[in-house]
């Protein structure tokens, strides 16, 4: 009895929330008290607006090209990290670490500047190179525990078999770590995709991504759009995060990624 | 953790002799290796990441890029201290990060333990934990200002319910001086990240232990107590760090359900920031210092805790 009583609180406290937010998605009118609102498709019609729809591109290609870069940067480090010690080790997870869980408009505001000074600022290729700071380092963490599972073995084993760097690479590292690669792929992703703050510093307002439309539209009280959009940035996350579900167990670094979306 | 020893090296010698690959791996220095494979990402961290904090520093202290130099000094730090819209920030920062993540890790141990003890629909809720974890914050943010809010949902049923007749009867939760709304944000989104944790932790063969307790006669509370508290509090242990250093740096969240007075030291940073006042950038830096510090001190507390997360084995317990 007191187990179906909390497991039916838990449920309630997770899903509840969310009712308000789709509810205001269909929403026409919607005056207080309403419990339920006039059905209208204004927020369908309004996702498939062309600024919509440029901004939904705007942050695909940018959240794409973060993770990336950030996997090509980040990966290397991880196997420093997951296979060898070394002195000075500690130094080393802790610079990784700091950036990976802490909110980075503090360390932003000092180089936005440089961003203007650079010709950086107000272009998509800024807000690529400012989202690196969180997510390359994070990278480098999940990759580190992937490399502490992988068997150096078979690469040498590949080696002797006369493979070169490139196949052993391809065929033998790769497929070991994959599972890492991916989760780590997938968060920077969402890292970048879930980002307001760095992509108003450095984008400067002209680079539209979906977060930025979504404040524009509370900022302007205008819910039903607010609601709307919110489910168009929340779908990606959830459907990435079902189809590699797998992977992600909470023992895993990676799950240090939920923590800061 | 320790490198693994490749092949004997007698072997390698004798297949260097043929292989020039061979000779091509064992030619890099093992040191030099390690500083190649680390420099793509450590560039990145020092030179964006360090250079940011060292340039907000310099600037908080009076330094101003590409302008004439100005002597420095600690006036920015002085004047945060006496100034009382910070002196309300902190504290309202503080309280925010610690009553969301004392909450967060309660109710998320509290979830975890509820959905192990329970029996068929333990898969499912074990997926519906992890429901909220993938939503962005800003998502979770506008949730709660539809949810909570005067006019929101919860306002609108007590309403039906006949205990509120007009907005404003209903509390304030969203844009109020204590900082509910956000509070209430950050809860939903992180009690279910602690849970997620705790429950990987839990489901690790702690069964057993527990088993066994029971069986020399250890009551409920002993049996948490003894057994399974000292296996997640770990686990506990790290994701609040990390709970509290996200919601001591955050912005989004404070900046849509809180007030722009008193607002958590990331908001106040940016609004001084924005401000086209070139004297306030000092200030600002010096607030995106003092939580970079205070977040700073949070990652070498998570790495403490890390540490003992990997190390705590249940088989070492049960020894």
């Amino acid at each position: 009895m007191r187990r179906a009583v909390g497991s039916g609180l838990l449920a309630v406290g997770l899903l509840a929330p969310l009712v308000p937010l789709l509810l205001w998605a269909v929403a026409g009118e919607f005056r207080y008290p309403a419990l339920l609102p006039e059905l209208s498709g204004r927020g369908v019609r309004l996702v498939l607006d062309p600024a919509v729809r440029d901004a939904l591109l705007t942050s695909l290609g940018i959240a794409s090209a973060v993770a990336a870069l950030a996997v090509v940067l980040g990966a290397t480090a991880g196997r420093a990290l997951g296979l060898y010690t070394f002195r000075g080790k500690r130094l080393v997870q802790f610079l990784l670490l700091a950036p990976a869980i802490v909110p980075t408009l503090a360390v932003t505001l000092g180089i936005q500047i440089f961003f203007i000074r650079y010709g950086l600022a107000d272009s998509v290729t800024g807000v690529v190179v400012v989202q690196l700071i969180p997510t390359v380092p994070y990278v480098s963490l999940v990759m580190a525990a992937a490399f502490a599972g992988l068997d150096v073995d078979a690469e040498d084993a590949a080696r002797v078999l006369g493979a070169g760097p490139v196949r052993r690479l391809l065929l033998v590292t790769v497929p070991a770590v994959r599972p890492g690669l991916v989760v780590a792929a997938l968060f920077a992703f969402l890292i970048s995709w879930s980002e307001y703050i760095l992509t108003l510093l450095i984008g400067g307002g002209t680079v539209r991504t979906l977060p930025l439309l979504l404040f524009a539209a509370i900022g302007s009280a205008d819910l039903p759009a607010a609601a709307a959009l919110s489910l168009v940035i929340a779908l990606p996350p959830l459907v990435l995060v079902a189809l590699t579900s797998r992977l992600l167990t909470g023992r895993t670094p990676a799950v240090v990624g939920f923590g800061r979306l | 953790m320790t490198e693994r020893p490749c092949a004997d090296n007698a072997v390698r010698t004798a297949l260097s002799a043929h292989d020039p690959s061979w000779r091509g791996a064992a030619r890099v220095p093992r040191g030099l290796r390690i500083a190649l494979l680390l420099a793509p990402a450590l560039t990145v961290v020092v030179v964006l990441f360090g250079g940011g904090l060292a340039q907000a520093l310099a600037q908080s202290l009076g330094y101003q890029p590409f302008l004439p130099a100005r002597p420095l000094g600690l006036d920015a730090y002085r004047a945060l201290w006496a100034d009382p819209a910070v002196r309300a920030s902190v504290g309202l920062t503080l309280r925010i990060a610690v009553l969301a993540t004392a909450a967060a890790a309660v109710l998320g141990v509290g979830a975890a333990l509820l959905v192990r003890s329970l029996g068929r629909s333990r898969t499912a809720f074990a997926a519906l934990l992890q429901v909220t974890l993938p939503l962005p914050h800003i998502v979770a943010a506008l949730a709660m200002v539809l949810l909570l809010a005067q006019s929101g949902a919860l306002s609108r049923v007590a309403t039906a319910a006949g205990f509120v007749d007009a907005p404003a009867a209903f509390p304030a939760l969203t844009q109020d001086g204590f900082g509910w709304g956000i509070i209430a944000s950050y809860v939903w989104k992180e009690a279910p990240f602690v849970g997620v944790v705790v429950l990987a932790v839990l489901s690790s063969g702690v069964a057993e232990l527990e088993d066994a307790a029971r069986a020399l006669g250890a009551g409920a509370w002993q049996r948490f107590r003894h057994v399974v508290a000292p296996v997640i509090a770990p686990a506990v242990g790290a994701t609040s760090v990390l709970v509290f250093a996200f919601t001591v740096g955050s912005y989004e969240v404070p900046f849509l359900l809180g007030r722009p007075f008193p607002a958590t030291l990331p908001v106040v940073a940016y609004q001084r920031f924005r401000d086209p006042d070139l004297a306030a950038r000092a200030p600002a830096m010096a607030i995106a210092v003092v939580t970079a510090v205070l977040v700073g001190l949070c990652a070498l507390a998570y790495l403490a805790l890390a540490d003992r997360l990997r190390g705590v084995r249940v088989g070492e317990v049960a020894r």
